[in-house]
């Protein structure tokens, strides 16, 4: 068992240990998913205004959400791989990708589904809805430049630059709706204000959040342990386990 | 200084020059990545006068108007501070109301009317049961009147 949180940077610890991790975030978000869901349909009251349309909010808002926090959490993974020269970082950043990317989408999707019942469109150029969608491009022209270099090192490090360069947009992201006049409303859950939200309503969105973290730990940690394996290859600790497998 | 710590002021050094330029960009895009224009804009002139351009606001209460026949819809815009006569042919979203907020796409006639061929309607952030908006209604209500009285 290693000593000190520094050797979990090797791949060859951290490998088990994510194994390990996996099942635990996997019955998290399970449950929490579960019990959102069913609070999000049988639970929350009927908003005065929008009716049941209003309901999407328990998955768009949780996978917004995420959209941002995976990317700021990308982005830190990738000023540690500068700084530190661990190679598990930028396998972390890799790994993180995907699952930000489909956050990315469903927020949109979700939104243009919200939007054409209560506003009467399914899209708009606003500051909010454009800036997200430049995440989603942001988080697609990650996954092809790390993809299209063969150098490791080199790919790594192209990666972890363009990650910290798009990182400007997640603040214009959070506050577009304050700084600009927009379609898209205003944050329901304020910093410096008050938050009118049923408290029904509010449990059930955090719950959901919640369990899109276990689940995006969970499928991070399975994707880290394939990409720790592929990269790894020549290692004779891969081998030994490729080696029972086969 | 070690190398690590070199590279890490590098990496600070690089995001707080991008930072300060994305500052620059956007302050001096200002307006321009504004979706609407409101009433008093559109009154102080900020608003193009020869192209289609967005007007947001609330709907005045009691202005909201249907023509005999067709499916034309008069009603006023307003900021609560200045407000601007709109006039729009067509179907209107369910969240359309009076004292509800909308955003208009369209351009103004000579007459100082906005013409609309869109109009959509933009809700607020707050979400609570009937029960509750009426509850917080009547509490409204009653305070104005305290104060009033």
């Amino acid at each position: 068992m290693p000593s000190n949180i520094f050797q979990f940077s090797s791949p060859a610890t951290f490998y088990p240990l994510a194994g390990r991790l996996v099942p635990w975030f996997s019955v998290i978000a399970i449950i929490l998913i579960a019990v959102g869901l069913y609070m999000s349909f049988f639970v929350a009251p009927t908003d005065y205004k929008q009716g049941e349309g209003y309901r999407i909010i328990f998955v768009h808002v949780p996978a917004a959400w995420m959209s941002m926090l995976i990317y700021l959490v990308m982005a830190g993974w990738s000023i540690v791989g500068l700084v530190f020269n661990a190679r598990l970082s930028a396998m972390m950043a890799q790994a993180l990708a995907p699952t930000g990317a489909m956050f990315t989408f469903v927020a949109l999707w979700t939104g243009a589904f919200w939007g054409k019942p209560m506003w009467g469109t399914w899209w708009v150029w606003d500051a909010r809805i454009t800036s997200e969608l430049i995440l989603l491009f942001l988080y697609l022209g990650y996954i092809a430049l790390i993809g299209s270099i063969d150098d490791r090192r080199r790919g790594d490090r192209a990666g972890a630059i363009l990650l910290l360069v798009g990182v400007v947009n997640i603040p214009i992201i959070y506050f577009s709706v304050e700084w600009w006049n927009t379609l898209h409303q205003g944050s329901t859950i304020k910093m410096n204000a008050q938050t009118i939200m049923d408290e029904t309503m509010l449990v059930t969105m955090l719950i959901m959040a919640c369990g899109f973290w276990a689940y995006s730990i969970a499928v991070a940690l399975i994707r880290v342990r394939q990409i720790i394996l592929q990269r790894e290859h020549h290692a004779s600790w891969v081998r030994e386990i490729i080696g029972d497998q086969a | 200084m070690k190398a690590r710590q070199q590279r890490l002021m590098l990496i600070l050094i690089a995001l707080a020059a991008l930072g300060l330029a994305t500052y620059l960009v956007l302050n001096a895009l200002g307006g321009n990545l504004s979706y609407f224009f409101s009433p008093t804009e559109v009154i102080e002139g900020k608003a193009p006068t020869d192209r289609i351009f967005r007007l947001g606001g609330m709907v005045q209460a009691d202005s909201v108007a249907r023509a005999e026949g067709d499916l034309t819809v008069t009603f006023t815009v307003t900021d609560h501070h200045k407000s601007i006569p709109v006039a729009y042919t067509g179907i209107l979203p369910d969240l359309f109301a009076e004292g509800q907020g909308m955003i208009a796409q369209g351009k103004m006639n000579a007459d100082g009317v906005f013409i609309a061929d869109e109009v959509l309607a933009k809700h607020d952030e707050n979400y609570m049961p009937p029960e509750v908006a009426a509850a917080m209604d009547a509490g409204q209500k009653a305070k104005l009147q305290s104060t009033t009285n």
